[in-house]
């Protein structure tokens, strides 16, 4: 994968940029030590690394202000970051930027029962905004199987969605408003408590902009009351073709459960040598699961039931209890940490019209046996978002390439039928090359169109999400 | 007027134009946003549902497709589009087929919107004609797609003047089973407000929740399935009795349905005399602001949203702007040429933020031809 060639001028000019930033900021908040920045050298995509010039941890949005203020002036790009973990390479670093992280910023500013909001530094993890509300029956709806680890900035840069956005949608259905600084240091509030700002909607835009149009600091999120309570049932079937037919059929009875997760047989056998989840040796396991009171679960079970058993599952086990509904999710949860352990693996995010399932899974498997690479599928079956888990042998010279050559070509195939290159991971590095499969010239061009409006100078993040030969007059800095 | 068949044409049509374009879908909104002149291009001719797909709740139509023939396409198959987009020749006394192009180029939403989200909310894809005359593809027709930049949602709510819309792709929802309705009758707005946070703070799911201050009516709508239903609005009326102190009538799905469509195409205010504004704030602002409204002259007030979304009727003229006295956004939905050209259709933007937009508005439309004027 190739990146710009760091601009000489900028290594060179390392203490002058590194006294400026420390002016600014408290001790401690500049991290220049290359044994320190290691530590900021890749995200979530390991593959890739590289050294940042330094590292910046501000811890207010007028530090962070300050920070783009001098970055801008000095010409050096600016790489933000929230935790880290982005699969994409989006917060990879170049040798010449200087890393952005928000991890100080993790407040609570306010929060609001009445009107259903709570305003966060985005610094804060995801799942600690469920945390500080949920003591009151309150919830933040994205779910990132990250949400542990990473923040509400990384969320943004990404839109990122989980299980459960069949019902609630994704990042950009929850978000209100944000504070961003652009890369000159100006402060701007876009939308807020109230809902459809007039104007364009520029905070649509900035949900998964990846870090390019400005830095988020703070974040106002819808947040909704809890469901009295929430229970799956587990379907396995003996081909993926009906498994694929019994999801629609689920969809078109007017039932909306909250997460539909379909897995294959690799994945399910993976799974269930690494946790014992008690699953069946099937073609197909499907988990769906449903919320509201206790009648409304067993009414809308029971029509799941009805449909299912129109389709002959060779397995149906509704959850009774708690316990049980732990254990039909287990294995599922475990799915990477399951594959993990037999193997190097390499996780794809594209995504497909649903209705096209059985002939990419079919698709799939031909083309892992003309590479001679096993593909285990797990997949978000509500909203089409597939994640292929591609097994591979890291040691093995020669396996990486391959194993990114199918990559490509099952990505290739997602757009082909339909769908997308990524359904919740992001371009970042990773996508970048394979930008104009998807889109023609003119349609990047237009997106660029909207980077040049925000950082005109194209210092944000700037060698990522579009290919760089399509961004390669606008970073140097022709553009306007 | 140009009316062309095809993207390709309406793209050589834009292409060739020599002065401003005034867009128009099924031009029922004449009456709306700051005036705008220049040479009619229709978009009713790229008419027709290009691809429907219930088992994966995706839609794509062309933009001038009538919003009729798309819901009753999804209704055929027990679905629908789930931002319940209001009809406003009543209120506005136009005639025409809205079309679902112009429904998002306004970003059209009504009461489902504070549970279901907004237009732009459920719009997933577009394709459109930028000010060059070039043809811009974003999106798709899958829900989760982070791919690039979200320009689907840049365009919506952007009135024409981004882009022409040539086709435009949803997120559809099963249609709710049936629904019912709560009537709490004789609340203040501050009693009325209270009684909608409790509904929308429990797990109730109430989707509509709408006030009438003159007549003093609240109601709260529930939807799902029968059986569960009959249950749910039991529980919501015991706990509006034991938090408020209110009592609530049930309303069956009949009446209840036929309600909430003539709030949200706003069947109170049709044919009544007066500029029309809309305000949005945050819910627990509302009462406070109903009654600065009404200090600044403004007649009857109707709560949406949960009370976050409010409708003043007003004597022709007054300009309700500075009864905001806080976060929020007023727009002036129905008046006289005069005065829109006056006070303006939309809440002027400060100043940081309309700097982005002229910029962004002179990269897609380059030439200032897209109804010009439209959005400032
Ligand atoms: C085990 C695992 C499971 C995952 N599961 C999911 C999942 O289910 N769904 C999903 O969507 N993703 C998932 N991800 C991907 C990742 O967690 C998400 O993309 C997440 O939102 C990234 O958040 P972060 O804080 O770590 O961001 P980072 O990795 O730090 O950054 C992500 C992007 O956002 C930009 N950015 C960061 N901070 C800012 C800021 N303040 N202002 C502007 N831009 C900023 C960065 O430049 C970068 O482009 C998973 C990752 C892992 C490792
Ligand atoms: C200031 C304002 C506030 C409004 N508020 C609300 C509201 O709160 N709730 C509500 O339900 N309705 C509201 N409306 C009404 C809304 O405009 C109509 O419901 C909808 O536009 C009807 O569609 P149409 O096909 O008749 O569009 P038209 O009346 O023909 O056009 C509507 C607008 O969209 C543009 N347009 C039309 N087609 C396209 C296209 N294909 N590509 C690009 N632009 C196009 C037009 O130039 C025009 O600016 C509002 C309108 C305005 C201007």
């Amino acid at each position: 994968m190739d990146m710009p060639i760091p601009d000489a001028s900028i290594l060179t000019r390392k203490p002058q940029i590194v006294a400026r930033l420390e002016a600014v900021l408290p001790p401690g908040a500049v991290i220049s030590d290359p044994m320190e920045t290691r530590a900021y050298e890749c995200d979530g995509l390991t593959a890739y690394r590289c050294q940042p010039l330094a590292a910046v941890l501000p811890a207010s949005t007028a530090e962070v202000a300050a920070v783009l203020r001098i970055c801008h002036e000095e010409g050096v790009p600016v790489v933000p970051r929230g935790s880290g973990t982005s699969l994409a390479g989006g917060a990879m670093p170049t040798a010449d930027s200087v890393i952005l992280g928000v991890a100080r910023l993790n407040a609570v500013l306010e929060t609001s029962y009445d009107d259903r909001y709570i305003r966060v530094q985005t610094g804060r993890t995801n799942l600690s905004v469920t945390g500080a509300v949920e003591a009151d029956g309150f919830f933040y709806a994205p779910d990132p199987s990250s949400q542990l680890a990473c923040a509400i900035a990384g969320n943004i840069g990404m839109n990122s969605g989980g299980a459960h956005c069949l019902k609630y949608g994704v990042t950009t259905n929850n978000l209100l408003g944000v504070t961003l600084v652009l890369m000159d240091g100006s402060v701007v509030e876009l939308g807020g408590a109230h809902l459809d700002a007039a104007g364009y909607d520029l905070l649509g835009v900035v949900c998964g902009s990846e870090g390019q149009l400005g830095v988020v600091t703070e974040a106002t999120l819808r947040i909704l009351p809890k469901p009295e309570g929430a229970r799956p049932i587990m379907l396995g079937f003996d081909s993926n073709e009906v498994a694929g037919a019994c999801v629609a059929d689920i969809i078109r009875a007017g039932v909306l459960p909250v997460a539909i997760e379909f897995m294959d047989r690799p994945c399910i056998r993976a799974c269930e040598a690494f946790v014992h989840a008690g699953y069946p040796d099937v073609e197909a396991l499907l988990i769906v699961e449903v919320e509201g009171s206790e009648e409304e679960i067993a009414s809308q079970l029971a029509r799941i039931r009805a449909i299912a058993e129109r389709h002959a599952p060779s397995e149906l086990r509704e959850s009774a209890s708690a316990e049980q509904s732990a254990l039909i999710w287990k294995g599922r949860k475990a799915a990477f940490g399951a594959m993990g352990q037999i193997n190097d693996y390499m996780c794809l995010d594209g995504t497909i019209p649903v209705s096209a399932l059985p002939m990419v899974l079919r698709r799939i498997e031909e083309m892992s046996a003309q590479y001679g690479l096993k593909v285990a599928n797990v997949f978000h079956a509500g909203d089409g978002n597939m994640h292929p888990l591609i097994l591979f042998d890291a040691n093995q010279p020669g396996d990486l390439e391959k194993c990114e050559a199918l990559g490509a070509d099952i990505l290739c195939l997602c757009v082909e039928v339909g769908g997308c290159l990524t359904g919740e991971h992001g371009v970042g590095v990773e996508k970048r090359d394979l930008m104009s499969v998807q889109f023609s010239p003119d349609d990047l061009s237009a997106q660029m169109d909207v980077k040049d409006v925000f950082d005109p100078g194209w210092l944000l993040n700037p060698a990522k999400v579009f290919p760089l030969a399509a961004s390669e007059t606008r970073r140097a800095g022709r553009a306007s | 007027m140009m009316r062309p068949e095809t993207e390709a044409a309406l793209a050589e049509c834009v292409r060739g134009a020599r002065g401003p374009l005034c867009i128009t879908g099924g031009g029922t909104r004449q009456a709306l946003g700051n005036p705008v002149t220049g040479e009619a291009l229709s978009v009713a001719g790229l008419s027709g549902i290009t691809l429907y797909d219930p088992g994966a709740l995706t839609l794509v139509a062309q933009a001038g497709t009538p919003l009729a023939e798309v819901e009753e396409a999804l209704a055929a198959e027990g679905q629908m589009l789930p931002f319940e987009p209001m009809d406003h020749r009543a209120v506005l006394g136009t005639s025409g087929a809205p079309t679902v192009g112009g429904m998002v180029a306004c970003n059209v939403s009504g009461p489902r919107r504070i549970q279901a989200g907004a237009c732009r909310d459920s719009l997933i894809g577009i394709r459109f004609v930028n000010g060059a005359g070039a043809v811009i593809r974003n999106g798709g027709r899958v829900m989760k797609n982070v791919t690039g930049y979200d320009l689907v949602k840049l365009l919506a709510g952007s009135h024409g003047t981004l882009g022409v819309l040539t086709e435009v792709a949803f997120k559809v929802l099963p249609r709710p089973e049936t629904c019912l309705a709560l009537r709490i009758g004789g609340l203040d707005d501050a009693g009325a407000v209270a009684a909608m946070t409790v509904a929308l703070g429990s797990p109730c799911e109430a989707n509509g929740l709408v006030h009438l201050s003159g007549p003093a009516e609240t109601w709260i709508r529930l939807e799902g399935f029968a059986d569960a239903l009959k249950v749910r609005a039991g529980k919501l009326a015991a706990l509006l009795k034991t938090r408020c102190g209110v009592s609530a009538e049930i309303v069956e799905a009949g009446p209840a349905r036929a309600a909430f469509e003539g709030f949200r195409d706003l069947a109170w205010a049709a044919g009544r005399p007066g500029d029309l504004w809309r305000l949005s704030v945050r819910p627990s602002d509302g009462p406070a602001l109903a009654a600065r409204l009404r200090a600044a002259g403004a007649g009857e007030i109707v709560f949406d949203w949960g009370g976050g979304l409010l409708w003043a009727l007003a004597p022709e003229g007054t300009d309700l702007r500075p009864a905001l006295a806080g976060p929020g956004h007023a727009t002036l939905l129905r008046a006289g040429p005069e005065t829109r050209r006056a006070l303006g259709a939309f809440q002027p933007e400060a100043p940081a933020i309309a700097a982005i937009s002229k910029a962004l508005r002179a990269r897609f439309d380059p030439r200032g031809i897209l109804n010009p004027g439209r959005m400032g």
